[in-house]
């Protein structure tokens, strides 16, 4: 660990906490459809998409019927993606003449895309063609997260309201979130990335003649390095700002025409917890006490840190079976150090480690470095961040939404600590309540714990593994920790383009995704009913340090002991054994 | 509730493909190619109208007179540009160590003078597989053998290789790091000038 | 007949030996799957229990999956587990149990007369109490139990009801009124009455009590059902988390190619030891016991729903007297109106008084002779006709009819505003002197009784509140705990913030009717605060029926006592304050509990995930932080702890936890530190030292 590097990791928080107060004031505006310096440009185009649509937006709905328009949505958006996978060899903007995708891959891009977790078994490059990725990829990136902010944005309302019914319209929250959050941010930022050297046309691959000429696998002599080339910063921006993290590329922002600078690096990774950490203050504003918004951006912030203290550190000790080698992994002023296998000289282990854990703390899922390449302690960084439930910031909206289920689990135990029934924000948590955060937090590991344990014992999940060992086991639960908790991130050495991994894959991203936002719903349904209990001395509040550690390890028990027993057989023993 | 969700859900669906996956990209190409367009075109380095690589994207050298750039696993070639992708090895696999050991025998072998510790990103291939850079300490280690193989003055290759040094972004970003192909380039220029002479 | 009445239930009811060896047997009968499966968490203890039994009967055959004695110990060991939280609830029953036995012997043996026609009371059938139907017309002559609850019909009878009450005073009973309710259970002393049964067979009081003593009738609270979802949650995680073990093992073992895969002994041990089985075990115990803390605090809960609200109450409705002040205010002083003698007043104010049995009309009567000399008069010598105090009017007093001396008079006492309207609908006027000497009383926080004799206002009495010692201390309390504390009071504005500054209420209701309290519980409840009350009188009902909690006084009448969620056996209205903190301790025993249960888990993964790995991955070993000596000992000491931790915190569950009157965060603080901190590390110690038992006794 380096000056530097620290200097680096604590500009990037700094960074993030600042920006929360402006951002998240703002979005609470758009969600409460205020006026905003936006009007003038998007205005005109929002009430179009009204008229066309036949949406009324002063109409409110309730939490069925939100669910219902929710569900549909995404469905209807889910076959338009597999659809143009499965035909886009008839169709334009394919300059390579690339084929149809397989259906079982298909099966699983659509869904990934859909449920917003972005999981890739293809390589963008040599399989999806620019009319997919734009109309396909980009338009979900946009969608699914805008999805994610107005189920937020309605579950928030579920607890601001009291003695109510209704929800808001998830058309409108949704229409909102895209237009006015998502649209401006992705312009600035895709102009930014293409001014660094991203690329962005719809040129055919160029061909560059190598200046020493190499040999293929089989010996034959290669003259020419063939350029990929495409849409690129586009579909980027809107890839980190709305937690999506589907790479252009198959090495996703490790490659440098998609995250060419460090600058870019910078960018990307704040772009990635930009929203969701504004989020907690739009959260504050909208149920009208901040301190609630900035005591969860705290409790998510205080996780992030020390994980990222974690990863830093173990990266940054690199690889003692190295050292034997003769190979200098000490970080110096010309030399990055530290494990390098699997990242990029230009963002080196600090802004690698910082890229890992911020990409894997929200459902982001892109990655600047190779995860499978990690050492065991960082790779367990990453997986622990998502077996939190990706509540430590989270997808734009659903980690939120998830965060607050674990504030009502946490809200639940405290409440019978002090001998009084749970109440949050006013509102009494009873049965019900507690019966959709159990199914809330019930769902996620289940899913991956049972879809791990079928790949583990059956010749199609172990046939994909790329690495032996304890490691191996790793690369799979690795694969179901990410699509059951629509992250997207791979220990990418898995073959994971498999009928099996596709269909389980993408079972898994449809469950942690859907099966989650529907209770969510029903909760703020619930919770919207409740009649406002005012705050009395007894009541127990949740914006004090003390609640914040209670919060932090209500989410850290909750998370490490259900994946305990998994972790140990996979990287704490390859830990343990590379350290004898 | 279902039938007349499910018109607003294709309407839309409609809507902002046109908007998000259509309007949006186009703008974004439209001024980039406008105000940055070389950048947006790839960064492509030409030579007589003929591209010779961009400057964002590596190249495999085992020439010794060249510097080396960091190890590839692309398929099926190291450094393939149209197929990105990392090794993926865990830090425990043995192909891990193997390759790092082949890569020091190689560097060993191309200077058998140069028994200094190797800078571990020159024995690691990178996430990518197309990284440009290597870190200063990795081409300082190949600057001797360059020199010597060039004949040229150890110092030339040094400065050149400060002339293609890259540092830290806005004073504190990122890692100082050596563009290797655009090093490369620089160093075939000195000798084709000298040639010329 | 043993008069076996509630009044033993005031005696602390010690575990006796008895008890203990009915609690074993119960255990037992409890291994039953049919009630196992009430409880999720120890029916799958149960489920491991059968499972690793049948592994060591397959383990003595000579095909086991381990040594034939250590699968023996672990489901041993399992079995302890369960037996030990049955035993848990069945003691935590036990005690309710022996009070029950009692209360229902007496019922039994109780004879009723039954009646075929009500004028006759010569014909009726001797048949059993509990064969009494509603509606059922029966006899109760003197020295006779009253059979069932009932409505007097016919008859005036004195009632010995100390079986209830404990109050030794016989009253009196007779149809019409506030005072035509029986109780079964207890006694006719002279007279005799006909009652017509108004509850159905075992559905009476005393019927009601027992059930709810024996706990049989005991339905999950609110927030012991939400907590249920919630441990039930963790208990089918943790299934999985331990199911799926056993494919990751096997793909370990073939992955570093040594070992043998985890065996199902250990995974039932695993599963055991993280399912949270001490909070399971021991959520029962605690629902009865907190019940049974009630019942020895001489309250009757009809439901362990009102014992959880009372925990959450916000609002106390007190009423000053009784509970803020002493019951009895005493005049002190009269203050005659101007141009009255002090005499005259005197001698009004007593005539007013001589029927009027309250420890205030005493008090005057008292005053007059000591201080006047005037002495007690017969009542029916000065042909008067008295006027008893009514909450309409709020006045009390007498109209004595005219001698020929005198011209008929019309004398009253009462609340000034009362006497004021009163007078002035007569066309008299009320002096402002005696305005301005009410409210000097009133400042003082002391009740002016105005006194008026036809239009002319005599003067005033001073009757003196007494506000209970350490009240103000408990009020105190009550605030930290976030409860608004009210005073109603019939007083007027000013004495009522006299006696509330005094008493260290936060808010009072002055000049209050019935219905006034019932707006005020509505409004409270409006504003989503819960409001707690006590109550005796018919008027209080309706306020009694709407509070959240609400305690009626076992001397009150019937109908109170039947729209009331509570009954204080001790009438005691003071008691409010020991049901919240009864309430409120039944909801933290439940909350520490789970918190210790569940960060018990940490150090159990330590003790079990590298002795059950120990064959594949040696290097798992490093995790072995507590050194335990073989994987075989760390596995049984883990299960060891698990079940001793139940049987260690039994007495906790029964007792409660302790309730300390601070603050929401000062207690969740608390907690958190001893029992999830403690919880942390106490197994760390008690598994270590429980292998190093084992290792001493060569058991491993």
């Amino acid at each position: 660990m380096t000056t530097n590097g620290m200097l680096q990791l604590f500009v990037y928080l700094a960074a993030l906490v600042v920006l929360a107060k402006p951002l998240g004031a703002f979005m609470a505006r758009v969600f409460q459809r205020e006026k905003t310096f936006l009007d003038p440009l998007f205005g005109p185009v929002e009430r179009l998409i009204y008229r066309f649509a036949k949406i009324n937006p002063d109409e409110e709905m309730d939490w069925k019927q939100n669910a219902v328009a929710f569900l549909l949505f995404n469905f209807v958006g889910l076959i338009v993606v597999y659809a143009l996978q499965r035909l886009q060899q008839f169709l334009p903007l394919n300059p390579q003449g690339l084929g149809a995708v397989s259906p079982d891959s298909s099966f699983n891009t659509a869904v990934s895309f859909a449920t917003n977790t972005n999981w890739q078994g293809y390589g963008g490059e040599t399989t999806m063609s620019y009319l997919t990725q734009m109309l396909g990829m980009t338009v979900q990136n946009f969608v699914s997260a805008a999805g994610g902010m107005a189920v937020l944005a309605l579950f928030i309302r579920g607890i601001a309201r009291h003695s109510g019914k209704t929800l808001g319209n998830f058309w409108v929250d949704m229409t909102r979130s895209t237009l006015y959050i998502l649209m401006p941010m992705a312009v600035v930022l895709a102009l930014v990335l293409v001014s660094q050297g991203s690329v962005q046309n719809l040129s055919p691959y160029v061909s560059a003649s190598l200046l020493q000429p190499t040999a293929d696998t089989s010996g034959a002599k290669v003259t020419e390095q063939v350029i990929a080339m495409g849409p690129a910063a586009s579909q980027i921006a809107i890839k980190q700002l709305g937690t999506n993290g589907g790479g252009f590329f198959n090495a996703n922002s490790a490659h440098p025409l998609e995250n060419p600078t460090p600058l870019t690096d910078f960018l990307e990774m704040f772009s990635i917890l930009m929203i969701a950490a504004a989020l907690c203050y739009t959260f504050g504003k909208m149920v009208g006490d901040t301190r609630q918004g900035w005591s969860l951006l705290a409790a998510m912030m205080i996780i992030l840190v020390v994980a990222l203290f974690v990863a830093y550190q173990a990266e940054s000790r690199g690889n003692p079976k190295f050292n034997a080698l003769g190979i200098d992994q000490f970080a110096s002023a010309v030399n990055p150090g530290g494990n390098m296998e699997g990242k990029e000289v230009r963002f080196g282990v600090a802004n690698s480690s910082l890229w890992a854990t911020v990409t894997t703390a929200a459902s982001n899922g892109s990655v600047n470095a190779m995860h499978d390449s990690f050492t065991p302690m960082g790779g367990l960084v990453t997986l622990v961040m998502m077996q939190l439930g990706e509540v430590v910031f989270g997808g734009v909206g659903s980690g939120l939404y998830g965060m607050l289920v674990f504030v009502i689990v946490a809200v639940f135990v405290a409440g019978l600590l002090v001998g009084r029934t749970p109440e949050y924000l006013g509102h009494k948590i009873e049965a019900y309540e507690m019966k959709m955060a159990s199914l809330l937090i019930l769902i996620m590991p289940l899913t991956v714990l049972l879809l791990t344990a079928l790949a583990v014992v059956s010749q199609a999940g172990t046939g994909s593994i790329s690495n032996p060992g304890p490691h191996g086991f790793s690369e799979i639960l690795y694969a179901f920790t990410s699509q059951g908790n629509n992250n997207g991130s791979a220990f990418a050495g898995l073959n994971a383009n498999t009928p099996f991994y596709n269909i389980t894959g993408g079972l898994a991203m449809l469950i942690s995704r859907y099966w989650l936002a529907v209770p969510t719903l029903a909760l703020a349904g619930s919770l919207v009913r409740k009649k406002l209990i005012p705050v009395s001395e007894g009541t127990l509040p949740t914006h004090t340090p003390l609640f914040v550690f209670w919060l932090i390890a209500v989410v850290l028990i909750v998370g490490a002991l259900n994946f305990f027993p998994a972790l140990a057989l996979g990287p704490i023993v390859e830990h343990l054994m590379m350290m004898q | 509730m279902f039938l007349k969700s499910t018109r607003t859900a294709i309407i839309t669906i409609a809507l902002f493909t046109l908007i998000t996956g259509v309007i949006y990209p186009l703008i974004v190409t439209g001024v980039a190619q406008v105000v940055f367009p070389e950048k947006a075109n790839g960064s492509l380095l030409k030579k007589d109208g003929r591209v010779i690589g961009s400057e964002l994207i590596g190249q495999p050298f085992s020439d010794s007179k060249y510097f080396w750039s960091r190890l590839s696993a692309t398929s099926p070639f190291a450094y393939n540009a149209a197929s990105s992708t990392g090794s993926n090895y865990g830090p425990l696999n043995p192909a891990l160590l193997d390759g790092a050991k082949k890569r020091i025998q190689d560097l060993r072998a191309a200077d058998t003078s140069n028994m200094q510790p190797i800078p571990v990103d020159l024995v690691t291939a990178s996430g990518s597989g197309l990284d440009p850079h290597v870190s200063v300490a990795a081409a300082l280690y190949q600057v001797k053998r360059v020199a010597r193989i060039r004949n040229l003055a150890v110092e030339q290759v040094r400065s050149l290789v400060e002339e293609n040094t890259e540092g830290r972004q806005l004073g504190f970003l990122g890692e100082p790091r050596v563009n290797v192909l655009k090093l490369n380039l620089a160093l075939d220029n000195i000798q084709s000038t000298r040639e010329a002479k | 007949m043993t008069t076996q009445t509630i009044q033993d239930l005031k005696k602390p009811v010690g575990l006796t030996s008895g008890m203990y060896r009915r609690a074993l047997v119960d255990s037992l009968m409890k291994l039953n799957p049919r009630w196992m499966a009430r409880n999720p968490v120890m029916f799958v203890v149960e489920v491991g229990s059968v499972l690793t039994t049948a592994l060591w009967i397959k383990a003595l055959a000579g095909t086991g999956e381990a040594p034939a004695w250590y699968i023996g110990s672990v489901s041993l060991w399992l079995w302890f587990t369960v037996l030990f939280a049955n035993f848990s609830e069945a003691l935590a029953e036990g005690r309710g149990k022996a009070q029950a036995d009692a209360l229902r012997r007496s019922r039994r043996d109780t004879k009723a007369k039954l009646m075929s026609a009500l004028r006759d009371r010569s014909k009726f059938n001797l048949i059993s109490s509990t064969e009494l139907k509603k509606g059922d017309l029966f006899l109760v002559e003197t020295g006779d139990t009253i059979a069932a609850d009932g409505e007097v019909i016919e008859g005036v009878a004195s009632v010995d009801e100390s079986a209830i009450t404990g109050e030794s005073a016989p009253v009196i009973r007779e149809s019409g009124g506030d005072r035509s309710a029986v109780t079964g259970g207890t006694r006719v002393l002279s007279d005799w009455l006909v009652v017509r049964v108004t509850s159905e067979p075992g559905g009476g009081f005393l019927d009601r009590m027992i059930k709810l003593i024996e706990g049989a009738k005991r339905q999950k609270t609110p927030n012991e059902i939400a907590l249920n979802i919630l441990l039930a949650a963790f208990t089918i995680i943790f299934l999985v988390v331990c199911v799926t073990l056993l494919p990751y093992s096997i793909f370990s073992v073939t992955a570093v190619g040594q070992g043998t895969p985890v065996t199902i002994t250990v995974l039932v041990a695993l599963l055991v030891c993280l399912i949270p089985t001490t909070i399971g075990g021991l959520l029962s115990a605690i629902g009865i016991a907190g019940m049974d803390r009630m019942i020895r605090h001489n309250v009757i809960a009809t439901s362990g729903r009102a014992i959880e609200a009372a925990g959450d109450v916000d609002v106390l409705l007190l009423d000053k007297t009784g509970t803020v002040t002493l019951g009895n205010r005493m005049a002190t002083e009269f203050t005659p109106a101007p141009g009255i003698s002090k005499e005259r007043l005197a001698d009004a104010a007593q005539l007013a008084s001589l029927a009027d049995e309250t420890p205030e009309g005493r008090s005057i009567v008292v005053l007059a002779k000591e201080k006047y000399g005037l002495r007690g008069r017969d009542i029916h010598q000065i042909s008067a006709q008295f006027v008893p105090f009514s909450a309409q009017t709020r006045m009390s007093g007498a109209d004595i009819q005219s001698d020929g001396k005198n011209s008929r008079r019309i004398i009253r006492k009462g609340a000034a505003d009362a006497i004021k309207n009163f007078i002035e609908q007569q066309g008299g006027v009320y002096p402002a002197q005696v305005l301005q000497i009410v409210q000097e009383i009133s400042k003082m926080g002391a009740t002016p009784l105005v006194v008026s004799e036809n239009t002319e206002v005599l003067g005033v009495i001073h009757l003196k509140d007494i506000v209970k010692g350490g009240i103000k201390e408990r009020f105190a309390h009550l605030r930290k705990m976030g409860i608004k504390t009210v005073m109603i009071t019939g007083d007027n504005i000013l004495t009522a913030t006299a006696i509330a500054a005094e008493a260290g209420v936060d808010d009072f209701l002055a000049e209050a009717k019935p219905e006034d309290k019932l707006k005020l519980i509505r409004d409270y409840q409006k504003g989503g605060r819960l409001v707690a009350m006590t109550g005796d009188g018919t008027n209080d009902a309706p306020a009694l029926a709407q509070a959240d909690v609400a305690v009626a006084m076992n001397t009150g009448t019937q109908s109170a006592r039947e729209a009331a969620n509570m009954i204080d056996l001790d009438s005691n209205p003071t008691k409010l304050l020991e049901i919240v903190e009864i309430g409120k301790q039944l909801l933290m025993t439940r909350g520490t509990l789970t918190t210790f249960s569940i960060a018990n888990d940490v150090a159990k993964y330590f003790a079990i995930i590298p002795a059950a790995f120990a064959t594949t991955y040696p290097a798992l070993n490093a995790l072995n932080v507590m050194h335990l000596a073989t994987p075989e000992s760390a596995i049984l000491s883990a299960v060891i702890f698990n079940a001793l931790i139940i049987v260690a915190l039994i007495p906790l569950a029964l007792k409660g936890v302790k309730y300390r009157p601070i603050s929401a965060v000062h207690l969740l603080r608390r907690h958190l530190l001893i029992y999830g901190v403690g919880g942390v590390i106490a197994p760390f110690a008690g598994i270590k030292l429980i292998d190093m038992l084992l290792k001493g006794m060569n058991l491993s």
